[in-house]
């Protein structure tokens, strides 16, 4: 890693480093199995062998058959195929229904499941619902079965967020779908963007009762610039992107197939050992934070938590200096503030989540990994108090109110 | 993404704090939108003796500040300190947000505005002090 192997990386829900052992399968992609899987001659037949075995692995984990899985450019693109595939596909085909399609989503998906659904509404082949959520970010089943129409066809809502961490009921809107399904003409396919989850969560496509999951494999130890998306056999999905045949006429292009055969190796090294050790730190960093750190608070739900995810508010410290500080010693964080973005809004998370302007402007995310060390952390809780003192000193709400320790902390 | 000077004005930001008594006030933002910035000056009259011009000139004596905002927002707090501690009143108006940004070796082009707020706020103290101390007739002439 060069220079920055003296650094502290905490923000592993940004993107992670490729496993080495991942990298090594990767290579012979780039070399002697250079073929394109799509030629019939020993090279591509070579090549087509890779593609094949990451398909039966990424099948392997999901539960499903291998030729429910495409493979993608990454999540953004998982999520539009997902979304505007089954859209498009019912408008013009046997599926077709009486009136405008109706999906609905959640206020805190990521920007490219909420712009892909505005894009539908703009372009006149959806309605949308953006459901609200509650304080801790939760989804609430009981609102979701009240938006639902007799026009709706797609219900997407994200796994585990990725800003708070926020872990959805999936399994239970899953049930609630295929219960109401029984008795509809007009069936609901269910989504969900899974990017953060894969790495800790159950992602057994039937348990979850899904019919479209989508992943990128950066998020979990593989390469950037591959993902996947699960599609149940009977899902109606229209291609969005025009070209050859490749998988299963549901993804023009020629295969990345390097970065499919990493995707497929990082899949197989996810294991819960790993989740566990991460969560034992991540509670020992949340209470020693709010702890140490007066009028600090964690945002999102203690509960229903992904294992890796802090989000603090640290009023009278703004977010981006923060992170900018903690960036001069080395340590690498990420901030919903406003002044980090490039639109300069603060998180469209923490806002639905009813955060005070406050309190969104001085969060920071902390998210660790599987090579966070427990001197990491502690040089992380040993320099975040004195950089939050300093910021608040700047900004004259240094002599903050002492504050009173939660009883209840237990993530 | 920030120049090095940026940085070190961040980290080591000159003039921070709070005046007692001050004679001039000027606070911009609002921390409901993320930034907000408050100086705080001393001003001190000159004796005409010592004083550049035919009467007694007024001048920044001292001048600190708070800001809740970004690293872009705290440099230019601090850079502007620095700016017109010392100068006159007519030439402490005369800062804009094209010199702060200047002395700190640039600003990315979305954070421009944390140093017009700088500069804002340096006027209204100033104007803060003007209107305490009623001398309409040194206004700046260009507002």
């Amino acid at each position: 890693m060069g220079e920055n192997k003296n650094r502290i990386y905490l923000d592993y829900a940004a993107t992670t480093p490729v496993d080495p052992e991942v990298f090594e399968a990767m290579k012979p992609y780039f070399g002697d199995d250079f073929g394109n899987p799509s030629s019939a001659h020993q090279f591509g037949q070579k090549a087509r062998q890779g593609l094949d075995k990451a398909r039966a692995q990424v099948a392997e984990f999901f539960g499903c058959k291998p030729e429910e899985i495409i493979f993608t450019s990454g999540a953004t693109e998982s999520n539009n195929l997902a979304i505007k595939g089954v859209i498009y596909k019912i408008q013009n085909s046997k599926f077709k229904i009486q009136s405008l399609p109706h999906v609905i989503t959640s206020q805190i998906e990521h920007h490219c499941v909420l712009d892909t659904c505005k894009n539908l509404e703009e372009t006149g082949f959806a309605q949308v619902t953006y459901l609200p959520v509650n304080k801790e970010g939760l989804v609430e089943i009981e609102a979701l079965e009240k938006v639902i129409k007799e026009n709706t066809v797609l219900v997407s809502i994200m796994y585990a967020n990725n800003e708070i961490g926020t872990v959805q009921p999936i399994e239970e809107i899953g049930k609630l779908i295929k219960k109401l399904n029984q008795s509809r003409q007009q069936k609901i396919y269910f989504h969900t963007d899974a990017v953060q989850a894969i790495n800790y969560l159950n992602c057994k496509v039937d348990a979850l009762q899904v019919d479209l999951l989508s992943m990128s494999a950066h998020k979990f130890y593989g390469p950037k610039g591959v993902g996947a998306l699960y599609i149940r056999k009977g899902t109606p999905v229209k291609k969005i992107q025009d070209g050859g045949a490749h998988e299963y006429d549901l993804r023009a292009g020629t295969y990345n197939i390097g970065g499919i055969v990493g995707l497929g190796k990082a899949i197989t090294m996810i294991n819960s050992q790993t989740a566990q050790r991460i969560k034992k730190l991540r509670d020992k960093m949340v209470e020693e934070v709010l702890k140490l750190i007066p009028n600090s608070k964690l945002n999102g739900s203690r509960q229903h938590r992904l294992q890796n995810n802090a989000n603090f508010s640290f009023p009278g410290a703004e977010g981006e200096s923060i992170m900018m500080a903690l960036d001069q010693e080395r340590i690498a964080v990420s901030t919903g503030s406003a002044c980090a973005s490039e639109n300069l809004q603060p998180s469209h998370v923490l806002t639905a989540l009813g955060l005070k302007p406050e309190e969104s402007h001085t969060s920071i995310r902390v998210t660790l990994g599987k090579y966070t060390k427990e001197e990491e952390i502690d040089r992380f809780l040993e320099v975040l108090p004195k950089v939050v003192e300093r910021l608040r000193q700047i900004s004259g709400s240094g002599k903050a109110d002492k504050k009173k320790l939660p009883d209840d902390f237990g993530c | 993404m920030y120049s090095k000077k940026v940085i070190e004005q961040f980290l080591h930001p000159k003039n921070m704090g709070k005046i007692d008594k001050p004679d001039g006030v000027g606070t911009v933002g609002n921390i409901l939108c993320g930034d907000q910035m408050t100086l705080y000056i001393k001003v001190k009259n000159l004796p005409r003796a010592k004083s550049r011009g035919k009467k007694g000139e007024e001048i920044i004596d001292d001048i600190k500040f708070e800001s809740f905002g970004c690293a872009a927002a705290i440099a230019t707090s601090s850079m502007i300190t620095e700016m017109a501690k010392g100068k006159t009143l007519e030439e402490a108006l005369k800062l804009n947000r094209e010199m702060v940004a200047k002395k700190l070796g640039g600003l990315p082009p979305i954070k421009m505005h944390c140093s017009n707020m700088a500069a804002q706020a340096l006027k209204k103290a100033i104007e803060n002090y003007r209107n305490k101390n009623q001398k309409p007739e040194a206004r700046n002439p260009k507002e």
